[in-house]
């Protein structure tokens, strides 16, 4: 019975342990049901992957109307994937952020944490999971409302200034996706993604329908914080709680780039998209200008979080330029980059947040030294940073590899050498954090404990992640397999 | 006609507070606009929507950004600065919404494709399967009743978001940072709500009378919009937010500490989560009884029953979690 409800239990039970986590009240309780629902969506979504790859998609209708009359949830290889990515993620961020909310968030306060942190794990498993443009919509408002009251329970002030600026762009970049499913929806009378994509040719030249692709681009853009619309990103993330900065920089922007995927490949038709609106070359020009901008301006950060914000601007540009070659290895190597850069980015960010638990800041000032007082986790960095490079044997290597062989298949030497300018650019900004760590002499610290490692309960699950990268780099055959699949799904014509 | 008086009218207003630098003159202005937006949304009869605007933006928005600048004090800064590239791309916005609707059907067409698709089963087959006369709540709360517990699940994000904001945290008291310069244009306001609002109002004979006269028929009539939504407009939303409107209406005029004897902030906070556990509570239920999740037709040995008694607890459900947000989030912008 349960097998059958799979797609609904997947949001259902975190979006019903919410509102339990605001009775609980206390934080150890509180954190105890954020972990235990995480892991349980972990499951689910690992048992929606498997049935999808064994059986094709699931269709579940919610509430037991048929679409397009009520709203379905629709899981095909590429959201099962997402769910996957996003819950996986979760559940190992949510047992590393005990340790690291204690420290950084007034006791009174961690139950609200974890509250709007299962709402935003729910509200971004709604949006992989359904099958609906405008229940997508409420699910996106859900996760962004959650991110950024997280993003304001920073431990320092600008963390508010920096989530207020996360409100207004996000706010702008939902109601520019809202004009979009509006436009399509009047021109159309349906709401339901498949039956979009049915009855969405007949229309295609109009107006409206161009007017509303431009509205759902420009604001998805805004959501993952493509250049030149990601200035909300580097202080969201440089000022957000640690365990929150791995957990938005790992899934948020990885839904965003699924709803960009579903727009372009499913509702739309990349045909429309790419020929007729003649997307593709402006995204590839945008995609290398954001690998190339991130890059540089990581390279002049003395803050590593924010490092590595702007250098999660980058990689979106990545993963937007292998979705803009509109080809199947183009595609993998988008969707596989998705999940690689999920492990990336979540290891580094987790490392980084270990480092903020001992020390006053994670500039590149105070870390002088720590290499010899912390070095499972400067480790971990170091692991984490290869990844990120695209050192051969970890994750990041077969994401620039698919990216590489994509732009070649075109014969887009250029491309292919910003993608490989671009890596060595990444070289330079985590070689600073390597070398102030293990080549600076500490200056004279005032209290020996600060000198002490991170705890286990954040040492593990930061190690977890970053030795999924060297396993995933080594064998990546699961996720690439699962990958191609989804990019075949996505570029061949509907049903 | 109507709508073209409205829309230049809402047009002047918009223009208004965009020009004008007193916050609390802008605020005054919001609320009129919500208002006349609430009378456009008559106009296209979409009375459902007009309530919920009425009551939200004309009432409790303007209260909690009252309260707002209560908690901030002090006039806006000048900025004298050219905004051109934000009004370029304001402009170009506005200008690609314009090319949008050079193609768009007619409004009220009944060749649109809006009028030909999946609305023509909502309006012939609604009462057949639900069993509701009111279509909009057959949609709201049965065809898209999960959109319903979506949009339930983001005001208690909102609620929470708040809580995590303002809870526990302590505002300065005035006096313990530098006084702001430019106080002298109007006497400076008092702390939150009650103190720009409700601490002079605890003397005034004739507000006590017309609240004490007022709150119970608004109380009341929140209840009909709440249990007669299937028949008429209405429903938890609307129903939520005027049942919170005529409460915030007596904290306003008694003090928030007699608002708080009725119904403390613990027990505000335990009402918010009951509401939506109520709403996802049915969910599980049908589940468990064999449907679809929130397919209420399981619930009753007739399918018309069973959409009829699910929708009645969804629609309280809301109407729980609703109000309990708006009296939780005007108790936290007026301590």
């Amino acid at each position: 019975m349960i097998g059958a409800h799979l797609p609904a239990l997947q949001v259902v039970v975190p979006l019903i342990a919410a509102p339990v986590c605001v009775l609980l009240r206390r934080p150890r309780l509180a954190w105890g049901l954020a972990t235990l629902i995480n892991w349980i969506c972990f499951g689910v979504a690992t048992a929606l992957l498997a049935r999808v790859l064994t059986e094709g998609s699931i269709s579940y209708p919610l509430g037991g109307w048929a679409a397009p009359w009520g709203i379905e949830y629709r899981v095909d290889v590429v959201n099962a994937f997402v769910l996957v990515i996003v819950a996986g993620v979760s559940a190992l961020v949510v047992l590393f952020a005990r340790a690291s909310v204690e420290k950084e968030i007034p006791a009174e306060r961690i139950y609200l944490f974890y509250t709007l942190w299962l709402l935003c794990v729910t509200g971004l498993l709604g949006m992989a999971v359904t099958g609906d443009a405008f229940n997508l919509f409420v699910f996106l408002e859900i996760s962004s409302l959650s991110s950024y009251a997280l993003i304001s329970l920073g431990p320092e002030r600008r963390a508010l200034t920096a989530a207020y600026r996360y409100l207004v762009m996000g706010t702008i970049g939902a109601t520019f996706i809202l004009i979009g499913i509006g436009l399509l929806y009047m021109m159309t009378g349906t709401l339901n993604m498949m039956d979009l994509a049915r009855h969405l040719p007949a229309v295609a030249g109009t107006r409206t329908v161009i007017v509303a692709f431009g509205f759902l681009t420009v604001g998805i853009s805004l959501k993952i914080a493509l250049f030149p619309l990601h200035s909300w990103l580097p202080n969201a993330y440089t000022y957000a709680p640690s365990a929150v900065s791995a957990l938005l920089a790992a899934t948020a922007t990885k839904v965003g780039v699924y709803m960009l995927l579903r727009f372009f490949f499913t509702i739309v038709g990349p045909y429309f998209s790419f020929e007729v609106m003649a997307e593709g070359g402006l995204l590839i020009a945008i995609a290398l200008l954001a690998t190339v901008f991130g890059s540089v301006v990581a390279i002049f950060q003395d803050n590593i979080k924010s490092m590595l914000a702007y250098s999660s601007i980058a990689q979106i540009g990545y993963m937007v330029l292998g979705i803009s070659l509109v080809s199947v290895t183009g595609l993998t190597a988008g969707i596989v980059h998705l999940f690689n850069h999920a492990l990336i980015k979540a290891g580094l960010f987790m490392a980084v947040g270990c480092l903020a638990f001992r020390l006053r800041a994670v500039t590149l000032q105070e870390i002088a030294g720590i290499g010899r007082y912390m070095p499972w986790t400067m480790a971990a960095f170091v692991v984490g940073g290869l990844s990120l490079i695209g050192v051969p044997l970890t994750v990041g290597f077969i994401s620039k590899w698919y990216l590489v062989l994509g732009a070649l298949e075109r014969s887009w030497w250029p491309v292919a050498g910003i993608i490989l300018f671009t890596s060595l650019l990444a070289v330079v900004y985590i070689w600073r954090v390597v070398e102030a760590a293990y080549f600076r002499t500490a200056p004279n610290r005032g209290h020996p404990t600060r000198f002490q490692e991170a705890p286990w309960s954040m040492l593990v699950p930061t190690w977890v992640v970053i030795l999924a990268n060297v396993y995933f780099g080594i064998s990546p055959s699961f996720p690439i397999d699962i990958a191609q699949r989804a990019a075949q799904a996505l570029l061949s014509p509907l049903p | 006609m109507i709508d073209i008086v409205l829309l230049s009218f809402l047009a002047v207003i918009a223009l208004a507070i965009v020009r004008l630098r007193d916050l609390f003159a802008v605020v005054m202005l919001t609320g009129f606009y919500s208002l006349l937006s609430a009378a456009l949304f008559v106009v296209l009869d979409a009375v459902d929507v007009a309530f919920t605007e009425a009551a939200v933006g004309a009432g409790i928005a303007t209260i909690l950004m009252l309260g707002t600048l209560g908690r901030i004090a002090g006039e806006p800064r000048e900025h004298r600065e050219r905004p051109w590239l934000p009004m370029l791309v304001v402009l170009i916005t506005g200008g690609a919404l314009l090319y949008g609707t050079l193609d768009m059907p007619h409004y009220g067409d009944p060749n649109a494709p809006v009028n030909l698709h999946v609305v023509p089963r909502y309006i012939e087959d609604s009462l057949a399967e639900i069993g509701v006369p009111n279509i909009v709540t057959s949609v709201l709360a049965s065809y898209r009743g999960y959109d319903t517990l979506g949009e339930t699940t983001v005001i208690l994000t909102a609620a929470i978001g708040v809580m995590g904001l303002l809870q526990g945290r302590r505002r300065k008291t005035p006096g313990s940072k530098a006084p702001p310069a430019s106080s002298n244009k109007r006497p400076r306001r008092a702390s939150g709500v009650t103190g720009m609002l409700g601490n002079t109002m605890q003397h005034h004979l004739i507000l006590h009378v017309i609240a004490k006269l007022l709150v119970p028929f608004i109380l009341l009539f929140a209840l009909y919009v709440q249990f007669h939504g299937d028949f008429g407009p209405g429903g938890g939303f609307q129903a939520g937010v005027i049942f919170a409107a005529g409460f915030i209406l007596y904290g306003l005029i008694f003090g928030v500490n007699d608002a708080g004897l009725v119904a403390s902030p613990a027990t505000v906070r335990l009402l918010i989560a009951a509401g939506l556990l109520l709403y996802a509570g049915v969910g599980v239920a049908t589940m468990l009884l064999g449907g679809q999740f929130l397919d209420y037709s399981v619930l009753s040995t007739e399918p018309i029953k069973g959409q009829h008694l699910g929708i009645m607890l969804i629609e309280f459900g809301v109407g729980t979690t609703v109000a309990a947000t708006m009296v939780r989030l005007f108790y936290l912008f007026s301590r």
